[in-house]
């Protein structure tokens, strides 16, 4: 009987692989995306415990990243490090990271007859506790929690304590890669078993007064207010607890020194007592924030720390995260901004290069901004409201809106001061006017959530001559 | 019947705003100014958190949503209040208490855990939160307000706990689609005098331009003892954003996508 069962399961699993591998093909062919899903769901339907059998492929292991903001850059960043230091690797690249998105990962590296000998999966916050005994990773990397998709989470307290008993719970021991600035995660260190590598931000030069107003890790688990020495991003930052005495723990992994220009960042980076300048293609303190995530995540694995400063030098943008095009002659950068602290982290970005100045007294952003309210937006569009759209009051020169929710949109930026040109719901119509409306020489800022991002993509990498993201990938 | 600058003004409180804010109800106070402004009335926003005195008169009282944890430090603070708050309804001072803030405003709030967190007894409504694992009430909501004028009110709701109205108390609406107050009766949200207890989020006022002229009006009424004249502004933006969110609402129950 039990060899009987053993026949039956084997058979399962090789009728789900193949099933996986005709909807990955079939889902090319039609033109409908990577398969970066459809595939997954395929066989996870067929053989439940796929998951399991196809991570046990990466012979070196798994590294999973998770956390609101950030996930995919930092995938992307691991990655490039892990190749950098001659090892294949297997990665959700565009951002599917549900268990459908990461067993199509490891069924599309198959198809292409790759063998990736480490697994680099950015999985979803919620999605994360019932898949981590199937994905057992080495490390797991914790970047950030904030306040997202309430409609689907419920409330963000929810996400951290479903983090917590799963940590309690989970007996492999994988190191934690920590963010020491964010006081949600860091205290992760004490629920978890394995070794523990934090990260985090040293530069005072670049800090806040305050929390944003949409900040999520207000009170310690104690009851008692967070003071704050410095704020970096959100609610980022030096943290410490008067009343029960817990603080934000000393990044084994910093950046310091700190300069931020038009199209990227420069910074020290202090790898466990080893420092490294790094020049970062990407503009605005989140991507540091990811890169230091990527840069401890590789230090867990034992990476120089050399190989890693010249990955994150010549990484470039993740998929829609910062991308650079050129269409019709002019350029356009696509920003992901989903959730409040996304969205500020965009906006601070866009605003701190922009900055009307002596030389150029004239607002100079042009931008086309879209809002959907699809299941991987967010149904509720409130978020909005906790957005501190403010910022671009003065600062835009043209502003098109658009999405399914382009109407709210636009009466969020009227509220918030910002003159709106143009409500467009219609992704390719608003693209064109928003492409009409730009000066020779400027740039075009495109905004979005994250199936609006997709729709304006696909549009613009066609226009533009640039092949699909999986293919482009599948090259390398 | 004016304030020192020459025009009407209105004098609102914002109870917790770096507290029960989880779910962008400041949007009510950013739609709020505006809009004052736009009518040419003067808008003086106290904000008032952990520990703060309430100012000694108020038009308009504003509370949003938190979550468990939020309350439970909001509900002792809030206690201190609850003799003013009372006091001021009675004088037909307007106020909006939307999710947790509407639960605070109710008699009493029962968690999942059983904790029982006291209201202010604003509302005569009771509120209890079933088991962590029992499905939250989450969804595009259309409802239609019993306050004269109103009308149609769009929002998105999110919520664990299931409120009660006690005998004889208004709803402030009438669920087309939703959940409202507990997913059983129609009811939405509470009101009594000018005092609004609601689920909605959206942020509301934004886009449902109606309740927020409403409020002014209540707040000036109670400040000068009558309404000054006010001019006709349109508003098309949140008309558009409006019309927008009722059409998404309507279309998501055809296809029941809750």
């Amino acid at each position: 009987m039990a060899a009987l069962a053993t026949m039956t399961n084997r058979l399962r699993t090789g009728a789900a692989l193949i099933a996986g591998a005709a909807a990955a093909e079939a889902s090319r062919r039609l033109g409908r995306g990577g398969g970066t899903a459809l595939p997954g769901l395929v066989a996870a339907t067929i053989a439940p415990d796929i998951t399991a059998q196809l991570v046990r492929r990466a012979a070196a292991g798994t590294v999973v990243v998770t956390g609101t903001n950030g996930k995919t850059t930092t995938a992307h960043l691991l990655a490039e490090c892990a190749r950098a230091a001659g090892s294949d690797v297997i990665a959700n690249r565009s951002g599917s990271n549900l268990e459908r998105g990461i067993v199509s990962a490891f069924l599309a590296e198959r198809g292409n007859g790759v063998r990736g000998s480490l697994g680099v999966l950015e999985v979803d916050e919620a999605a994360l506790p019932p898949l981590l005994p199937a994905l057992a990773p080495r490390a797991i990397v914790f970047l950030n929690l904030f306040r997202d998709q309430l409609d689907r989470y419920g409330e963000v307290d929810s996400v951290a304590e479903g983090w917590e008993r799963m940590l309690i719970a989970d007996a492999s021991g994988a190191t934690l890669v920590l963010n020491s600035d964010d006081p949600s995660i860091a205290p992760l260190a004490d629920a978890g078993r394995g070794e523990v590598v934090t990260f985090g931000i040293e530069d005072d030069g670049i800090a806040r007064g305050g929390p944003d107003h949409a900040s999520d890790a207000r009170f310690c688990r104690c009851g008692a207010p967070f003071r704050y020495d410095a704020v970096f991003v959100a609610h980022a930052g030096r943290w410490r607890c008067d009343a029960c005495g817990s603080s934000r723990p000393r990044p084994l992994v910093a950046a310091h020194e700190i300069e931020q220009f038009e199209d990227g960042s420069r910074f020290a980076l202090d790898l466990a007592g080893e420092r490294i300048e790094v020049e970062l293609p990407l503009q605005g303190l989140y991507p540091i924030y990811n890169a230091l995530g990527a840069a401890a995540a590789a230090h867990a694995l034992g990476l120089d720390a050399p190989v890693v400063a010249r990955a994150l030098a010549g990484a470039g943008p993740a998929f829609g995260r910062q991308e650079r095009f050129r269409l019709r002659g002019r350029e356009l950068r696509l920003w992901l901004a989903k959730n409040p602290a996304g969205m500020n982290a965009v906006l601070r970005a866009l605003t701190a290069a922009g900055t009307p100045s002596e030389d150029a007294p004239q607002p100079r952003l042009h931008i086309l901004a879209a809002l959907n309210d699809g299941i991987q937006d967010g149904r509720d569009v409130s978020w909005i409201y906790d957005a501190d759209f403010e910022l671009l009051a003065g600062h835009a020169a043209s502003v098109v809106v658009s999405g399914d929710r382009a109407d709210d949109l636009a009466l969020r930026l009227r509220l918030a001061g910002v003159r709106v040109d143009l409500v467009q719901p219609h992704r390719a119509s608003a693209l064109d006017e928003a492409l009409h409306r730009l000066p020779a020489g400027e740039r075009l800022e495109v905004i979005t959530t994250y199936t609006a991002m997709l729709q304006l993509r696909e549009i613009i990498a066609a226009g533009s001559g640039v092949a699909p993201y999986w293919e482009r990938e599948r090259r390398q | 019947m004016s304030d020192v600058a020459g025009k009407p003004a209105i004098r609102v409180v914002w109870l917790y705003p770096e507290l029960m804010n989880v779910y962008a109800d400041r949007g009510n106070v950013i739609a709020l100014g505006a809009r004052c402004a736009a009518l040419g009335v003067g808008c003086e926003v106290t904000r008032a958190g952990i520990g703060d005195p309430l100012p000694e008169e108020a038009d308009l009282v504003l509370i949003g949503g938190g979550q468990d944890r939020e309350q439970r430090r909001a509900a002792p603070d809030l206690a201190r209040h609850a003799e003013a708050l009372r006091a001021w309804v009675a004088e037909d001072a307007a106020m909006l208490a939307v999710c947790g803030g509407f639960q605070l405003f109710g008699r009493w709030y029962r968690t999942a855990e059983g904790e029982e967190l006291p209201g202010t007894g604003v509302f005569d409504v009771t509120t209890v939160a079933p088991p962590r694992d029992e499905e939250r009430c989450i969804g595009d909501v259309l409802a239609r307000s019993t306050l004269e004028g109103v009308g149609e009110v769009v929002g998105f709701e999110n919520h664990g706990g299931r409120s009660y109205l006690g005998p004889g108390v208004t709803p402030f609406a009438h669920v087309e689609f939703g959940y409202g107050n507990n997913g059983a009766d129609g009811a939405e949200g509470a009101r009594v005098r000018e005092a609004i207890g609601t689920y909605l989020h959206g942020s509301l006022l934004p886009r449902n331009p109606a309740l927020t002229d409403h409020l002014i009006r209540a707040a000036l009424r109670h400040r000068y003892g009558e309404e000054p004249e006010l001019p006709e502004v349109p508003d098309p933006f949140a008309d558009r954003a409006h019309r927008t969110a009722a059409a998404v609402a309507r279309r998501r129950s055809r296809r029941s996508e809750r």
